[in-house]
C-alpha cells in the first residue's frame, strides 16, 4: 500500500471527484426542498427546482411587465459593463503605474508609499463619499471598483518588476538598452502574464465592490437585483442569480488563464 | 585599443574594507583570469568594472577616462545565471542587442534593417550550436546552451571588454571544454579583452594571459574587517592569443 501522498486519481477519476462536491449539494438542496415543501407548500426558503426553472424563464426569455425589458439580460448587460469597464481601467492603471514605480527609482520613493497608504482604504468606507460627490450614477460604482482593485494590481505589479533578476536588467544595460527600452522591451513583456494574474485574484473583490454599489444605489444590475427580491423572500430569483454570478466569474477567470496559456506560451516554460 | 588602468583603487562599504590599494594594468585584448578565496573581492572589482559599483579612492580607469557609474554597451557581462530575457526566444535574444541599438524608439528592427542583423546573428548561432533551437525559450535549453548563448548574446554587440562572471561555475564538468574552446574563438575573432572570474585554477591558467589573485595581505585578527584584499599575484601567461 502506498502512502497516501502518493496515490493519485487517474484521469476519469479527477473529473468525477472534482464534481462529486456539487453532485453533493445539488443533492442535499433537493431533499431538504422537497422535505420542506411537503410540510407547508407556501415555503419559500428552498424552492423547488420547477419554481426555479420557471422564474428563470420567466426572467431570461419574457418580457417584464413594467419596463419591457428582458430582466436577466439587462441586469446582467449592465453589471458586465460595470465591471469590465472598472476592471478595464485598473489593468491599464496597474500596469502603467506599477511598471514605472517598479522601474524608475525616483517614481518609486514618490508613489510606492502613497499606493500602500491608498490600497489600505477600505472602499466600502469611501462609497458615501463616492455617491456625494460623484452622484448615484454609473460613475460612483465603476469608481469604487477601481478605487478597490487598481492599488492592489499596482502594487502587485510593482514588486514583480522588482523580482526580475537583476542580472537581467544588469544585462540589458550592457546590451545598450536605455530607461524606455528596458522598460519597454525587458521589463513591460514580462509584466502582462502577471497582470493577467493579478486580475483573476482581484476578480472576487471586483464582484464584491459591484454587488455592494449595485445594492445601495441602482435601477438595474444583478447585485440590484438580488438586493430588491430580498423583501419578498424571493429565493427563486436569488439563488439562480448567485448561480449565475458564480458561473460569470468563473468564466472570466477560465478565459484569462487560457489567455495567458495561449499568449505567453514562455511564461508556462518555467 | 582598450587599456584597463587601475591606481591605488580602495573600496570599503562603512567600516569594512574590501578592496585596498589595488594597482593595475592591462593591455588591449588580454584575457584577465581572476582567481581568490571568496570574499576577497574579485565579484566586487568586477562591479566596479561593470559600473554598478563605485571606488571608494583611487582611479578606474578605461582608455584613460574615468568608468562611468553605470553599465554601459561598452562593456558586456556574462554572469553565472538569469542574464537571458525569459520572454525572448533564442534568436530573440541574440538579435536584442542590435534592435536596441538600431532602434532608440522601438527596440526593434524590420525589414532590411531587421534582415541586416540577422545576416550577423545568423552565423553566431550556427557558431555556438543553437541554430536548430532558434525558436525554443531559454527555460527549454540546457544550462551549457544557455551560457553559449548569453556569452553570443554579449559579444554580438562588440564590446570593449567582455567581463565573464563565473560563467561555467553552474556547468557540467564534462562541457567545460566545448565552452572553454568557443570563448577562445570569440576571444580571437573579436579582439576584446576579457575579464574572468573564476573558482577553477586550471581553468584560469588555461585560458589566461594574466592571472590575477585576490588576497589579504594583512589580517588582524581582531577586527577582520579592518584590512581588505589586494592584487597578491600578477602573473603573464602564454594564453591563446592568435594574430
Amino acid at each position: 500500500m502506498r502512502r497516501l501522498v502518493n496515490q493519485r486519481p487517474g484521469r476519469g477519476g479527477t473529473v468525477a471527484l472534482s464534481c462529486l462536491p456539487f453532485i453533493l449539494i445539488v443533492c442535499a438542496y433537493l431533499f431538504y426542498s422537497h422535505a420542506r415543501l411537503q410540510e407547508n407548500p407556501g415555503d419559500k426558503l428552498l424552492p423547488a427546482p420547477a419554481t426555479i426553472a420557471a422564474t428563470i424563464h420567466e426572467y431570461a426569455f419574457e418580457e417584464d411587465e413594467r419596463s419591457g425589458n428582458y430582466l436577466w439580460w439587462t441586469d446582467t448587460g449592465a453589471s458586465l459593463v460595470r465591471l469590465l469597464t472598472a476592471l478595464g481601467i485598473s489593468a491599464a492603471t496597474g500596469l502603467l503605474l506599477g511598471l514605472s514605480i517598479g522601474v524608475i527609482p525616483y517614481l518609486r520613493a514618490t508613489l510606492a508609499p502613497f499606493v500602500a497608504a491608498v490600497s489600505l482604504i477600505p472602499p466600502l468606507a469611501v462609497l458615501p463619499i463616492l455617491f456625494i460627490v460623484a452622484g448615484l450614477g454609473e460613475l460612483a460604482k465603476v469608481i469604487l471598483i477601481i478605487i478597490g482593485v487598481a492599488p492592489i494590481i499596482v502594487r502587485d505589479l510593482a514588486l514583480r518588476v522588482g523580482e526580475l533578476p537583476t542580472e537581467q536588467i544588469i544585462k540589458a544595460q550592457t546590451l545598450g538598452a536605455s530607461t524606455w527600452q528596458l522598460a519597454m522591451r525587458v521589463v513591460l513583456p514580462q509584466l502582462w502574464p502577471r497582470l493577467i494574474d493579478a486580475l483573476r485574484l482581484t476578480l472576487g473583490s471586483a464582484w464584491l465592490f459591484l454587488i455592494a454599489a449595485e445594492a445601495i444605489a441602482s435601477t438595474e444590475g444583478l447585485g440590484y437585483r438580488i438586493f430588491l427580491v430580498r423583501r419578498y423572500l424571493a429565493m427563486d430569483v436569488i439563488l439562480p442569480y448567485v448561480a449565475w454570478i458564480t458561473l460569470l466569474a468563473f468564466g472570466m477567470d477560465w478565459m484569462l488563464r487560457l489567455l495567458r496559456s495561449k499568449v505567453f506560451a514562455w511564461a508556462e516554460a518555467r | 585599443m582598450t587599456q584597463v588602468t587601475v591606481k591605488h583603487l580602495w573600496k570599503e562599504y562603512g567600516g569594512q574594507v574590501v578592496l585596498e590599494n589595488v594597482n593595475l594594468q592591462v593591455n588591449d585584448h588580454e584575457f584577465v583570469t581572476i582567481v581568490g578565496a571568496s570574499g576577497c573581492g574579485k565579484t566586487t572589482f568586477l562591479k566596479m568594472l561593470l559600473g554598478v559599483e563605485t571606488p571608494s579612492r583611487g582611479e578606474f580607469l578605461i582608455d584613460g577616462s574615468a568608468l562611468p557609474g553605470e553599465p554601459g554597451p561598452d562593456r558586456g557581462i556574462v554572469f553565472q545565471r538569469y542574464s537571458l530575457f525569459p520572454h525572448l526566444t533564442v534568436l530573440e535574444n541574440l538579435l536584442i542587442g542590435l534592435e536596441l541599438r538600431g532602434a532608440p524608439w522601438l527596440g526593434r528592427l524590420f525589414g532590411a534593417r531587421r534582415r541586416l542583423a540577422l545576416d550577423k546573428a545568423l552565423p553566431l548561432l550556427e557558431a555556438i550550436g543553437l541554430k536548430a533551437a532558434a525558436d525554443k525559450f531559454p527555460a527549454q535549453l540546457s544550462g551549457g546552451m544557455q551560457q553559449r548563448l548569453s556569452i553570443a548574446q554579449s559579444v554580438i554587440c562588440e564590446p570593449k571588454i567582455l567581463l565573464l562572471d563565473e560563467p561555467f561555475g553552474a556547468l557540467d564538468p564534462g562541457i567545460t571544454a566545448d565552452m572553454h574552446r568557443l570563448i577562445l574563438e570569440l576571444w580571437n575573432t573579436h579582439k576584446m579583452t576579457i575579464f574572468m572570474v573564476t573558482h577553477d585554477l586550471k581553468e584560469s591558467f588555461e585560458l589566461g594571459t594574466r592571472l590575477l589573485v585576490f588576497d589579504k595581505v594583512r589580517i588582524d585578527p581582531q577586527s577582520p574587517e579592518a584590512f581588505g584584499a589586494t592584487i597578491t599575484y600578477n602573473i603573464p601567461l602564454k594564453g591563446h592569443r592568435r594574430g
